[in-house]
């Protein structure tokens, strides 16, 4: 018994792995008295792999076995692989144990399309009312909701779910026809738009009906292969967007495609995941999210890519030179977060202690900033007085110089002649 | 003339001490640990003795003055049990008391920026807490673990671990301070063990686990494996998110012979 089941896990976390949302957060489902578990506002990972991964839900598939043929995917049909399914019974166990030892935060269920969309819901259903009804469960639960699944089933999931998510996979329509002939970006916008709806409802009476249950407190998400199809940085950021904004989704995740196929649309296997990449992308993401840049201002026809070698944010701010040097002292807090090496909660800091008195360049260090590259956008109290006005060009070479990038193995720098 | 107040490691000590030196119009005072106190031939030394109604004003005090937030910067701060974070809490008080409203805003001011960074250090160590904290479960059903964290952070996890194991028995243990936090299913109880009991708790021998114990450990080890993408390694990153001084406490890091 404990040899199966040991080697289903194996089979069904290998297989669940390439899905990269592992957040736990934005959920405060309470726990009742004897029940088990309770959401966490900002979610806590619990281990990382040693890709450096958060680990903090148990990722598993309810089955590898798949009617479909995607190119990107392991479990795709045609692929030789070990197979291999759970029963409902095994998924409780299992969440329950290791949610107990504080293993884990919750669940993240997904699965394989077997026979048709609404067998595979029902099945996945099955698990979580069993874990909520039964088990009085109320950690985590990630859902994946099934396209093309029927509204009565994936309006029911959502009464138990905390995040359900649908992924994109590619960022555009003719990227997946090229690898999945057999989906479309039609079938996941409607249950996207479809859950969207509801959430909106259910918090809408909420307000005038207190005991209106939680439908799926911790938002949508959904994820996008990058690396696979040669889609621009632009192409996909203004996907991302207009997924943010339609859909008012939580998250949308950029996953590097690692090689695993040997179909010849798709990169060799062996070929490095750009990770590089991957993490530019999350950049832009963040300063669209929360530092209140819009997508056409990192990312238009004339920049349609992401600099490799720095930040987007430099980026944006060596385009910008005009903007420069920001007042630390008297500039407004959008402003002084648009400051390369400022973050949000530099900003906030400067904005509150200035108000005491000008602020100085060894408060800023302390503080948190990091001056070494602010220092040519700021102007402070002791900022030491400058004749000349370096280009953009040299002022990256400077931040280069200084700075060493974490993906470098080696100094690419040119070695001085003489 | 310089002084250094003596106090006892407790919030009221270190209240009463705030409230002294108020009441002498003391300057120049230098707040230490009782126990770690070196008397030297040119500061004068006073022990602060406590006193809840003394405590009990300085505290309401800065209830007034502070919003809630900042209590608990001020609160975690403490727990810290660091020398600096004691001299930069009284520096505080004294800043705050005689500083027109909003003075903790200043984050200019060392003592303020100080209390802050420390109070995320210690909350950064209630958080690991929370996520690395792995139970073992005994025979009789009792979830068990030891920890020894660098900040006196139990008081923090308390809340979190109640909250969520409603349903189970649990025990966790400071092994380094020596107390322990009980919860039966009704209400958490501070428990101190002896020294030789213990010793034996630091884990749970194996002939006193729950018969699944090792199973389950084993299948998460096994999950811990096969979540990995061995294309995308990054132990620097990895190292960064659990350092190594955390290793001890996870069962995924933990070398077995089941393999």
């Amino acid at each position: 018994m404990s040899e199966r089941i040991r080697e289903k896990l194996s089979i069904l976390a290998d297989a669940a792995k390439y899905d990269v949302s592992c957040s736990s957060s934005g959920s405060n489902r309470k726990n009742e008295k004897g029940g088990l578990g309770n959401g966490h506002t900002s979610g806590i990972c619990h281990t990382y792999t040693e890709d450096g991964r958060c680990v903090s839900l148990l990722k598993i598939l309810l089955t590898n076995h798949c009617i479909f043929d995607c190119a990107y995917c392991v479990s795709r049909k045609s692929n030789d692989i070990e197979r291999a399914a759970f029963t409902v019974e095994e998924v409780v166990e299992l969440t329950m144990n290791f949610y107990r030892r504080n293993y884990i935060e919750g669940l993240f269920l997904s699965s394989g399309i077997f026979k048709n969309a609404d067998f595979t819901m029902e099945r996945l259903l099955k698990v979580v009312k069993k874990l909520r009804l039964e088990e009085r469960y109320n950690g985590y639960i990630h859902l994946k909701t099934i396209p093309g699944a029927s509204e009565e089933l994936i309006r029911e999931a959502g009464m138990y779910a905390d995040r359900m998510s649908i992924n994109l996979e590619m960022p555009t329509e003719s990227g997946l026809k090229l690898l999945a002939p057999e989906k479309s970006h039609k079938e996941v916008i409607q249950p996207l738009a479809y859950v969207q709806r509801q959430i909106i409802q259910f918090k809408e009476e909420k307000k005038l009906i207190k005991s209106v249950p939680k439908f799926v407190p911790a938002g949508q998400s959904t994820q996008m292969v990058i690396g696979a199809t040669p889609e621009t940085d632009k192409e996909i950021m203004h996907t991302a967007n207009e997924f943010y904004r339609n859909f008012g989704l939580r998250r949308v995740y950029y996953s590097g495609y690692v090689p695993i196929s040997n179909d010849n649309r798709l990169p060799i296997i062996g070929s490095q995941p750009p990770l590089i990449r991957e993490n530019r992308l999350y950049q832009t993401d963040w300063l669209m999210r929360f530092y209140g840049f819009h997508v056409n201002e990192l990312l238009n026809d004339a920049n349609p890519h992401l600099d490799i070698d720095i930040d987007p944010k430099l980026s944006w701010a060596l385009r910008n030179l005009q903007f420069f040097p920001v007042d630390i002292n008297v500039a407004s807090y959008k402003m002084i977060m648009r400051v390369p090496g400022i973050g949000i909660n530099s900003a906030k800091k400067i904005v509150q202690a200035r108000q005491y008195g000008k602020l100085r360049i060894d408060q800023l260090q302390k503080i948190g900033v990091a001056y070494n590259r602010a220092k040519h956008f700021i102007k402070c109290a002791d900022s030491p007085y400058q004749l000349k006005e370096y280009q953009s060009t040299q002022i990256k070479s400077f931040i280069l110089a200084e700075s060493q990038s974490k993906y470098l193995k080696n100094d690419t720098s040119q070695l001085i002649l003489f | 003339m310089r002084i250094t107040y003596l106090f006892d490691g407790s919030m009221e000590g270190l209240l009463c001490a705030v409230f002294e030196s108020f009441e002498r119009k003391a300057k120049q005072v230098k707040v230490e640990l009782l126990q770690h106190h070196q008397p030297d031939a040119f500061t004068e030394s006073m022990q602060i003795h406590n006193d809840s109604k003394k405590a009990g004003r300085v505290w309401s005090a800065l209830q007034k003055k502070l919003s809630p937030a900042w209590i608990r910067k001020f609160y975690c701060c403490f727990l810290s049990e660091r020398p600096d974070a004691y001299t930069s809490l009284y520096e505080f008080c004294h800043y705050l008391f005689t500083h027109p409203a909003g003075a903790e805003d200043n984050y200019g001011n060392e003592h303020v920026l100080l209390i802050a960074q420390m109070a995320r250090k210690v909350e950064r160590e209630k958080h690991r807490m929370e996520a690395f904290i792995r139970f073992q479960e005994s025979q009789d059903g009792l979830f068990y673990c030891g920890i020894d964290p660098d900040f006196n952070v139990l008081p923090l996890i308390m809340k979190h671990f109640k909250d969520r194991y409603a349903s189970q028995r649990w025990l966790i243990y400071d092994i380094n301070r020596n107390y322990g936090l009980f919860y039966d299913e009704v209400s958490v109880e501070e428990v101190h063990l002896d020294f030789e009991t213990q010793k034996r708790l630091q884990k749970i021998p194996i002939n006193a686990q729950a018969s699944k114990e090792q199973l389950y450990a084993v299948l998460w080890k096994d999950y811990f494996k096969s979540t990995n993408i061995v294309a995308r390694k990054n132990t620097k990153l990895h190292t960064q998110h659990v350092p190594k001084r955390y290793w001890k406490y996870l069962t995924e890091k933990q070398i077995d012979s089941f393999g």
